[in-house]
């Protein structure tokens, strides 16, 4: 059984024409958003703080210190 | 022009999920709804035996293919957003976001790992009908899929089923069905996915038609049409309904939403809707005079559309934002009020607990559930900063509405003429049959446009303004991010269009 799913997936990537290129597109897409995720996206939260009490605090700092700059 | 646009850090984190949102919405639509028609197509071969719907199936399934391949993935950007540009919204949602975007991820990927392969790979290798079965679950799957995150759109604009944690800051889940069967919820996922079955419908359409003028694969393309104009006159019958049944909603839930797309400023009962209109750019809130230059109304139909009784009241900016007593409406002047005894409670609390001092923090949670109802209210500077970019909704729900009327037209010409054996000669027709493609996106953009243009300031209804669900991020960092998307996005649409053309040039296999 888990022979024959193998087979299934072998060789249907090997019979494939347009998959390849579909599939070259789709890997270069990972690897960017990997890429991304890491540099230039990182969570703020995340990045900025250790702990969630300490997220919590940030998050609860900003809504009570009201924002009045409107994001400027 | 320029001037008035407000480069602040928050717009360019808005126009940064804007443009991701507005990327993403190209491929996914044309997923679910073609996903459909190759369920259509595979199930006629199946029953039928004719080896020409199943060469069919395949033409339109590695066109489905080439679109997944480069649409995949694109949502994920936009997570990825959430948590750099938009930390302090998505710290406070992700008790009420995570399970939602967890069941669609794992829901997807055995989907995708599954029944996709078989869709793929299983021609002549598994049964007729285990194969169409597959292709079957690769639709409704989709379709499901796509529930999830429409699901946690509709609670940003309808939040239900939660409670407000004043020590973790975020929003709790109490209830999950209330989440997911919440009238906004639905309306997102059946006006979504039977807008979708319309560009579904309209890509092949467009496709069918370039192969007949171009005098290819006549059999094919007008199959293809027959097929695609019913699936998409059903779909297009249903998209008015959702449409209709999600502007009530909308007058119930988001009535500042309603008046914005109306560019009803002085409420009304037995209220007329603007059909087509120019609105007057120096309109101002709390101005009695017409706002329109120019306009063609449907007299009571807006009333009609908003309570269900051509002489119901629709409150119009003015009433919203002032409040009007007698109408029984409570306007944003007296919600900023309460907001902001909210956000000085919060505060209050917080400082106690800090302090150890019971009694004040309970004295002060007490007050905070009091007024916590209008809580975004108090992050407002003006009670006018409540009233959404007015010309951008009103415009943007026009052309929806407009080319959503043109469609069912189309598809009933198409059907007519495909039938009669006589489309061939109707190239005016065909020329249409193109072009609507791209009105398709035009309208489902828009859509999304009126949807979430037509709820700021607001990234959680009443809650919580963009203002505030922002990180605290330099505009500079932002704004770089924003044209490192726009070239990435615009490489990969290059990239998508010319291997889609090169496919569609292609053509079917050779019999």
């Amino acid at each position: 059984m888990l022979k024959n799913i193998y087979h299934f997936y072998v060789e249907g990537f090997r019979s494939m024409v347009l998959g390849r290129t579909l599939w070259k597109i789709i890997l270069i897409k990972l690897t960017i958003l990997l890429l991304l995720a890491n540099f230039i996206l990182p969570n703020y939260l995340n990045k900025h703080f250790a702990t969630d009490a300490q997220r919590a605090e940030h998050v609860i700092d900003n809504l009570t210190v009201a924002k009045r700059t409107n994001g400027k | 022009m320029i001037d008035a646009i407000d480069l602040s850090m928050v717009n360019w984190a808005r126009a940064q999920f804007a443009l991701t949102a507005m990327y993403h919405w190209i491929f996914v639509p044309l997923t679910l709804g073609l996903s459909f028609l190759l369920a259509f197509f595979e199930t006629l071969y199946v029953r039928t035996g004719n080896e020409e719907w199943k060469r069919i199936t395949k033409f339109w399934m590695s066109l489905f293919a080439v679109n997944f391949a480069i649409g995949v993935a694109t949502g994920i950007i936009l997570e990825f957003e959430f948590g750099t540009n938009w930390s302090n919204y998505s710290w406070m949602v992700g008790d009420i976001f995570g399970a939602p975007l967890a069941a669609e991820g794992i829901f997807a990927f055995f989907l995708e790992a599954t029944f996709f392969a078989v869709m793929f790979f299983g021609w002549n290798r598994v049964s007729k009908r285990f194969h169409l079965l597959s292709t079957w679950m690769v639709a409704i799957g989709s379709n499901l899929s796509a529930l999830w995150i429409l699901v946690a759109n509709g609670w940003m604009q309808f939040p239900v089923g939660m409670q407000f944690n004043p020590d973790s800051a975020r929003f709790e889940m109490e209830n999950f069905f209330e989440v997911l069967l919440s009238p906004m919820a639905i309306d997102k996922f059946t006006h979504a996915t039977s807008s979708s079955f319309q560009i579904g419908a309209l890509f092949v359409v467009a496709v069918s038609s370039w192969f007949l003028l171009r005098k290819r694969h006549l059999e094919m393309a007008k199959r293809s049409i027959i097929v695609a104009s019913v699936f998409g006159l059903i779909a297009s019958i249903f998209v008015a309904f959702t449409g209709d049944e999600s502007a009530y909603n909308v007058a119930q839930k988001q009535p500042m939403k309603l008046a914005a797309i109306e560019g009803l400023y002085q409420g009304d009962t037995n209220c007329a809707l603007c059909a087509v209109g120019i609105l007057n750019p120096d309109q101002k809130p709390g101005q009695t005079s017409d706002p329109y230059l120019f306009a063609i109304k449907l007299p009571g139909a807006l009333s009609f559309l908003a309570t269900r009784t051509f002489d119901g009241f629709v409150p119009g900016i003015n009433d919203l934002v002032y409040g009007n007593p007698e109408q029984g409406v409570v306007g944003v002047t007296d919600k900023v009020d309460s907001g902001r005894i909210a956000v000085e409670q919060l505060a209050l609390y917080k400082g106690a607990r800090k302090e150890a001092n019971d009694q004040v923090a309970e004295t002060a949670l007490a007050t905070f559930k009091e007024h916590e109802a209008n809580l975004g209210y108090g992050f407002l500077q003006s009670p006018e900063e409540a009233i959404p970019p007015v010309a951008l909704s009103f415009y943007s729900f026009r052309v929806m509405v407009g080319l959503g009327t043109y469609f069912p037209i189309l598809f009933i010409l198409m059907l007519v003429f495909t039938l009669r054996e006589t489309i061939e000669n109707k190239r005016w027709l065909l020329g249409l049959g193109v072009i609507s493609l791209f009105l398709g996106y035009l309208a489902s953009e828009a859509g999304w446009v009126v949807a979430e243009v037509g709820r700021q300031p607001w990234a959680i209804q009443g809650l919580l303004p963009v203002s505030v669900a922002r990180s605290n991020l330099t505009t500079a960092t932002v704004a770089g991010t924003f044209f490192m998307f726009l070239f990435l996005f615009t490489i990969l649409l290059i990239a998508e269009i010319r291997i889609m053309l090169k496919q569609i040039s292609i053509g079917p296999e050779e019999k």
